[in-house]
């Protein structure tokens, strides 16, 4: 795995969490919620990923940290490959920052606290006032006041609730962040101040993003690429650019469209695609490709082979016969 | 088409009003973007640094625990609760030292025993006792609530009485939280198989007859084992051991249910995967979020089991499987008063009374901390 050391941070391959689901007394079928997907992150580099809800965008994320046990597949975090023994300490240089931060945050516990929990689980520092120091260190790296330290996470707002979960990612000083919708709960104006501190902390400190998010244009502007996953799977994966201007896969193309567009007049002439049907339950996957059953190009092949993920250039992949 | 009319309708109603508008009001003229909200910046002043400190005074930061006193102390039945408690508790403690009879001695005058000094009622002396004070005219200790069929003083025995049961009903309750909370945690946390097992062990022993193990184990420990020369318990007797065996064996089963039962809930929260995240182990996990976050429940829990643990000593002393004579406990003075009830009813009064508070102020307390601590009835 030498070459994967230099070029990639992360390096996701095939990555699958089934979770059982009883139907019966006996009888137990697995729910694919994510079932073989694979990327990559570069140092310092944001992939973005997108879908509804329901398609397993949180479910990659919480099992690259192994807060599932993934069912198969291989993730090399810094080309090493990430098991149940070695994740104990790989757990320094990857952290998450979650999506509710009203119940991501222990309502009994100080926000020194709460930030200083990743320092005192891996003994990072030698002393108390070390603690005290770094505590407020990260504070001021995320924009609170030292003066909130003493405080309960009741006391603060959404937007300040997520900066206290972002320093205590932060705390471990990660490589790489998994970021689990983190501006979601927040309304537009703190979306926008979250998403800027982001981008700040990723210059300062060169931290990569996993950002997941449903919301196409939080994505476009944070991230270099952007994968878009659905039912459990990747359909595309592009630089956001190219994927905003290109994009190929038909479940892109409806998801592009509903974008609202700033400019009325612009808005007007639009065609928004609308999807038809329901996404399938995905204890009961279709055969061959998983949007054939929504998709308006569907051909018989569809329906009996699913697409794997193939080179269009540029790194643009797309899992598609017919595109 | 509609649209452009009705703009034109409202340039014109502008235009009709526009003299009586800045007339009658003292509105600046429009400038030259009418969507904007015409603030003129003349009319602010910057904020000096004392107004900018002001802002960033709050409010005193209240932790969960304070705010949950604060309500419990606003509640009269509370109140009510803690000063019979405190009472109760100040008795106990001061009343061997003040009142010079001893718990199993024979009143004594002058060195020689009173053997007429039986089932004396309140406040009453003796003849002997009486012609001792004539004589010596020093004023002897009033029995403030008689004396029982061997010339005792019954106040230092219903004070003994009380203590043995007000001991049993915590340190039982104390074994129960400990147990149960321990089980209870290890169950909810793990959950799948693990806790399936558990949970079904607990189901075998709630359907467990206690008092017949009770019974059981009093009579093999009175065969086989002596705790006579253990300091507190070989007072309390044999029966004591084989209850708190019985209590530490059966009685944590509510408790862990309702531990795990909370566990499973808190374990949802976000907060829990994020310290796994962080790295954090499942006992730190377990210390650091999850207790803490269901501590009030237990408490809460704690205080309801006291009453049930004394509840329970009370009619195994009923019975005749409580502590060991000459320690009296309060079902075993109730029970020996039983026989005399129509002759010397507040020999029974007594202790009943007693048991009544102790009980009553500890549920009433228990209530109103559930109601005070409980996160579901906070505002």
């Amino acid at each position: 795995m030498s070459e994967n050391k230099s070029e990639y941070l992360v390096d996701v391959r095939e990555l699958k969490e089934y979770f059982p689901v009883k139907t019966g007394f006996f009888k137990k079928i697995p729910l694919k919620a994510v079932d073989g997907v694979s990327f990559h992150i570069k140092e310092g580099e944001t992939l973005g990923l997108v879908g509804e809800s329901g398609c397993g965008k949180t479910t990659v994320g919480r099992t690259l940290l192994r807060l599932y046990e993934p069912t198969g597949g291989e993730f090399y975090f810094n080309g090493e490959l990430v098991t149940a023994k070695n994740i104990g300490p790989l757990r320094r240089q990857m952290q998450m920052v979650f999506q509710d931060p009203y119940s991501s945050l222990d309502p009994r516990m100080t926000v020194e606290d709460i930030i200083g929990e990743p320092l005192d689980v891996h003994h990072l520092y030698s002393g108390k006032a070390e603690r005290h120091d770094k505590v407020l260190h990260l504070m001021e790296l995320v924009g609170l006041n030292a003066e909130h330290a003493t405080r309960y996470a009741h006391e603060f707002s959404g937007g300040q609730r997520q900066r206290i979960g972002i320093a205590r990612a932060l705390a471990v000083n990660p490589k790489f962040i998994v970021c689990d919708e983190p501006v979601s709960a927040l309304d537009v104006s703190i979306q926008a101040q979250v998403i800027n501190m982001f981008e700040e902390l990723q210059e300062k400190l060169g931290v990569a993003y996993l950002f997941i998010a449903h919301d196409l244009l939080v994505v476009h502007h944070i991230s270099k690429r952007i994968a878009v996953m659905y039912l459990g799977r990747i359909v595309e994966i592009a630089d956001a650019d190219e994927l905003n201007e290109h994009p190929i896969h038909p479940y892109t193309l409806s998801l592009l469209s509903a974008v609202p567009i700033p400019d009325p007049k612009k808005a007007r002439a639009s065609r928004r695609i609308v999807l038809e049907g329901d996404v399938p339950s995905p204890l009961h996957m279709p055969s061959g490709c998983p949007f054939r059953t929504r998709c308006r190009y569907c051909t018989d092949r569809c329906k009996k082979e699913c697409p794997p993920l193939t080179d269009r250039g540029n790194g643009h992949m797309v899992a598609c016969w017919n595109a | 088409m509609t649209v452009g009319k009705h703009r034109s309708k409202v340039r014109k109603f502008k235009e009709r009003n526009q003299d009586r508008m800045t007339e009658n009001y003292d509105i600046p003229a429009p400038k030259k973007r009418k969507l904007s909200l015409q603030i003129d910046p003349a009319k602010f002043e910057k904020a000096t640094d004392e107004e900018k400190k002001q802002a960033d005074v709050m409010a005193e930061s209240t932790t969960f625990f304070k705010d949950g006193m604060r309500k419990l102390l606003r509640n009269p039945l509370a109140i009510i609760a803690i000063v019979i408690l405190c009472i109760v508790i100040a008795t106990i403690i001061i009343a061997p030292h003040v009142v010079p009879y001893g718990y199993d001695e024979i009143i004594t005058v002058n060195g020689v025993r009173d053997k007429r000094a039986a089932n004396l009622s309140p406040f009453q002396f003796s003849d002997m006792e009486k012609q001792y004070m004539e004589e010596s005219g020093e004023k002897l200790f009033p029995h403030i609530m008689g004396t029982d069929e061997l010339c005792r003083d019954y106040f230092i025995r219903v004070v003994y009485g009380t203590r043995v049961s007000l001991l049993v009903g915590i340190f039982a309750s104390l074994m129960v939280l400990i147990i149960g909370t321990v089980y209870g945690s290890i169950s909810g946390y793990a959950g799948g198989r693990v806790d399936l097992i558990m949970m079904r062990i607990v189901d075998i022993i709630y359907s467990l007859p206690d008092l017949l193990i009770i019974i059981l184990l009093s009579v093999v420990f009175k065969e086989t084992m002596d705790f006579s020369r253990v300091p507190v318990i070989g007072k309390l007797g044999t029966n004591m051991v084989s209850m708190f065996i019985v209590f530490g064996l059966l009685y944590w089963v509510g408790m862990a249910r309702l531990v795990r039962g909370q566990i499973l809930t808190i374990k949802q929260n976000e907060y829990i995967l994020a310290a796994q995240a962080i790295g954090a182990k499942p006992g730190r996990v377990i210390r650091k979020h999850i207790i803490p976050n269901c501590i009030s429940v237990i408490i809460i829990m704690t205080a309801q089991e006291i009453p049930s643990a004394i509840f329970t000593e009370s009619y195994l002393s009923f019975i005749g499987l409580g502590v060991q004579l000459p320690m009296p406990s309060l079902g075993s003075l109730a029970n020996a008063a039983r026989s005399g009830m129509q002759s010397y009813p507040w020999k029974l009064v007594f202790p009943a009374v007693m048991i009544i508070l102790i009980v009553l102020a500890f549920n009433l307390l228990g209530d109103s901390m559930r109601d005070a601590f409980d996160p579901r009835l906070r505002q």
